[in-house]
């Protein structure tokens, strides 16, 4: 397990010259994910902004083998390519299935439920986003309340985010986890113990995505610490039922100084028209989640 | 020795992927088609087929395992009906567009709304420009059959194909049938040879996204636009008719059974009325062509069978001697008439067959169509003619249209 990021694998398996935007989280979090990932690992991906980093064909910045598949069949197309594996007997290959928050919590439910009742043995990551940000900004399920997108684009959404982590946890895997691109390390280490473990794994990434949240390019790691730091997103890992605190949210836990949500919305274009009973019920929705990670964290 | 068992059509077409020894199955429940899988499930249990079985959680996920599952280079196979069809629509664009073999048993029947589990074609025919090759089967031994050639012709063209057979008509109706024998299955299919494999050994990314025009690959080769893989799917279906009748006539010798290629005739060398259909009609049809001929009138039937690619030179030549073609289906094609009526004037365009092409729509939703009915339909398009009325309304068989 690397300490910092001068140990991680330093082979490459994204070369330069994709097609993300500029400072985008989800490119920052691949790089890391796919080198900890390594070579014998076949991705399938759905329509999403990660089918434009990946390029336009003929050419790929990509160089682990992909297979897009339809935008709601993420959790069949990494069932097929394992049956077909192990129908041939290659049974030494990583399926990694790589989707947006669309295509996880959205349209990908059914599909992904699916394979892990089944017990597919492969990594499902979720990209989060936050929204439809490939096809610019709409409204997700992932989106959090007070958010402005093409599809709220007065009211503001009005409805908290869906709580997938959840939904996956009642699904008895043996490993799941929550990770920003903020946090390579962390990231990267869950990424390790995730590929060795038998079983449905699932990893979710909290990627801030620069044109879609409204902040300059630049800062997209400071707002995926912002995240964890107010508790909007939290680091953590169930790894056959263990729930344990990681990372920079375990730093939180110890110490106590989470911020409050308004240092995180105030930096976004987003939030431009956040009620203040909406930062109210964003800040309780917070500290309520919060509150049961901590419960859980010290049983 | 023969082996001759008596069992349904969805029992010969288990019978029939376990013999082709396809590798992963990956089917949903829907009425009729069920039993299929079911028994497909007893075969790999009970270790008669070696194959990887995923249950999935819905027909859009059958076929996406299997469109993964051959992209990696394994023989997949599925099965549906109706809705479950409907529901797969997306993924058989993609299977097609894809280039990849699989192979799809289709139990026709009808779609809602209403509900409906009872037989027609209309699950089908609305499939027909997905880029698949559509096969009608009349009989129990025609779908275990065919279903053995739509592997080998699947994978000589690389394009999808789909077997169809009426939902409990033959679905759920025991009739003997020849099984072939598991070694001279295997002479006649060599194994699946993929056209690109998904594979860490050669990385690639496969079916991203491809722009209207066409593009350098990073050694300087200029490489298809997405028009120019949907010309060569186009090309493929077309191509694929020599592939079809191959396939027919191959396993004709080595099994002794022809069932036509694209088509089959019966009692048609001297036959003034052509009845056509697909599907276990068109065996209807030859019982009513045979009650029509004692009447003194002489008709025969055209069977098409294979429905995309169009037989279009074939039906040309079927059809070279027939004063009046009556096209029997169980589909219809909203706002206009049947979808094999259209197809099959449409060939007969730029010939000298000038003869009235009657529309008969007939047993949707399970309707009960008998061959007495189409007897009755084809005398009444026989007085039609005689009274100058050259293209009456398309007529609906046995149905309450007061």
């Amino acid at each position: 397990m690397p300490e910092s990021l001068f140990k991680v694998n330093i082979e490459e398996y994204m070369l330069p010259g994709n097609r993300a935007c500029s400072g985008c989280g989800l490119s920052l979090a691949y790089r890391y994910a796919l080198k900890a990932l390594r070579k014998n690992t076949i991705l399938t991906i759905p329509a999403s902004c990660l089918t434009v980093l990946h390029g336009l064909y003929p050419t790929t910045s990509v160089v682990i083998p992909c297979l897009n598949c339809a935008f709601a069949s993420t959790g069949a197309s990494a069932s097929g390519i394992l049956a077909g594996l192990k129908a041939l007997n290659r049974q030494d290959i990583t399926v990694v299935a790589f989707a947006g928050d669309g295509g996880t919590f959205d349209i990908g439910i059914q599909s992904l439920s699916g394979a892990a009742e089944r017990e597919t043995d492969f990594i499902f990551v979720c990209y989060d986003n936050e929204g439809y940000m490939n096809t610019g900004t709409q409204r997700s399920s992932a989106t959090p309340i007070g958010a402005l997108t093409t599809t709220t684009p007065f009211l503001t959404k009005q409805e908290h985010k869906k709580d997938m982590l959840k939904i996956m946890e009642a699904h008895d895997i043996p490993y799941l986890a929550s990770v920003s691109s903020s946090y390579p390390v962390d990231l990267y280490d869950k990424f390790v113990k995730a590929k060795r473990i038998k079983g449905t794994r699932y990893i979710q990434i909290s990627a801030p995505c620069p044109p879609g949240w409204v902040y300059p390019p630049r800062d997209t790691v400071k707002i995926g610490r912002l995240a964890v730091e107010t508790g909007m997103v939290v680091l953590f890992e169930i790894e056959d039922g263990k729930f344990q605190l990681t990372g920079r949210s375990k730093t939180l836990a110890q110490r106590g100084n989470k911020l409050p949500v308004i240092a995180y919305i105030e930096r976004q274009g987003r939030f431009s028209k956040i009620s203040a009973e909406q930062v109210a019920q964003l800040q309780n929705w917070v500290d309520t989640r919060w509150e049961e990670y901590l419960r859980r964290a010290s049983t | 020795m023969t082996d001759i068992q008596i069992v349904t059509g969805n029992q010969a077409a288990a019978i029939g992927a376990m013999l082709c020894q396809v590798q992963v199955v990956s089917a949903y429940p829907i009425t009729p088609q069920t039993s299929l899988t079911e028994t497909l499930s007893r075969f790999i249990e009970q270790g008669q087929l070696k194959a990887e079985y995923v249950r999935v959680e819905s027909e859009h996920s059958a076929l996406s395992v299997c469109i993964a599952a051959s992209s990696v280079g394994a023989r997949a196979f599925t099965s549906t009906s109706s809705h479950g069809l409907l529901y797969m629509h997306e993924q058989l664009h993609w299977a097609a567009g894809s280039r990849l073999p699989i192979v799809l048993c289709c139990v026709n029947r009808g779609v809602g709304a209403p509900w409906s589990i009872f037989n027609d074609q209309q699950d089908a025919i609305a499939q027909r420009d997905t880029g698949w090759i559509q096969i009608y089967c009349r009989n129990n031994q025609e779908i275990i059959d065919t279903l053995i050639q739509a592997y080998r012709i699947a994978e000589a063209v690389y394009v999808p194909v789909m077997v169809c057979y009426d939902g409990f008509v033959l679905s759920h109706t025991m009739m003997p049938i020849e099984v072939p024998e598991a070694e001279a299955v295997k002479d006649f299919l060599p194994p699946y040879k993929p056209h690109t494999i998904l594979s860490p050994d050669e990385p690639r990314n496969i079916n991203p996204v491809t722009f209207p025009w066409r593009r350098y690959d990073d050694r300087g080769v200029l490489c298809d636009g997405y028009m120019e893989l949907r010309y060569k799917l186009q090309t493929a279906l077309e191509n694929s008719a020599a592939s079809i009748i191959a396939a027919n006539d191959f396993f004709a010798d080595a099994f002794g059974r022809n069932h036509g290629g694209m088509l089959w005739s019966y009692r048609m060398e001297d036959a003034e009325v052509a009845l056509t259909s697909m599907g276990s009609m068109a065996t209807e049809a030859t019982t009513a062509a045979d009650i029509l001929r004692d009447k003194g009138i002489k008709a025969g039937v055209v069977g098409i069978r294979v429905f995309r690619p169009f037989p279009k030179e074939a039906v040309r030549i079927a059809l070279n001697k027939a004063k009046a073609i009556l096209v029997f289906e169980k589909d219809i094609s909203y706002g206009y008439e049947g979808a094999l009526c259209t197809d099959l004037k449409a060939a007969l365009y730029s010939t000298d067959i000038r003869v009235p092409v009657h529309n008969y729509i007939a047993g949707l939703g399970g309707r009960d169509v008998k061959p007495r009915e189409l007897v009755e339909a084809s005398e009444d398009s026989l007085k039609i003619i005689a009274s100058g009325i050259r293209e009456p309304k398309t007529t609906w068989i046995n149905c309450f249209t007061g």
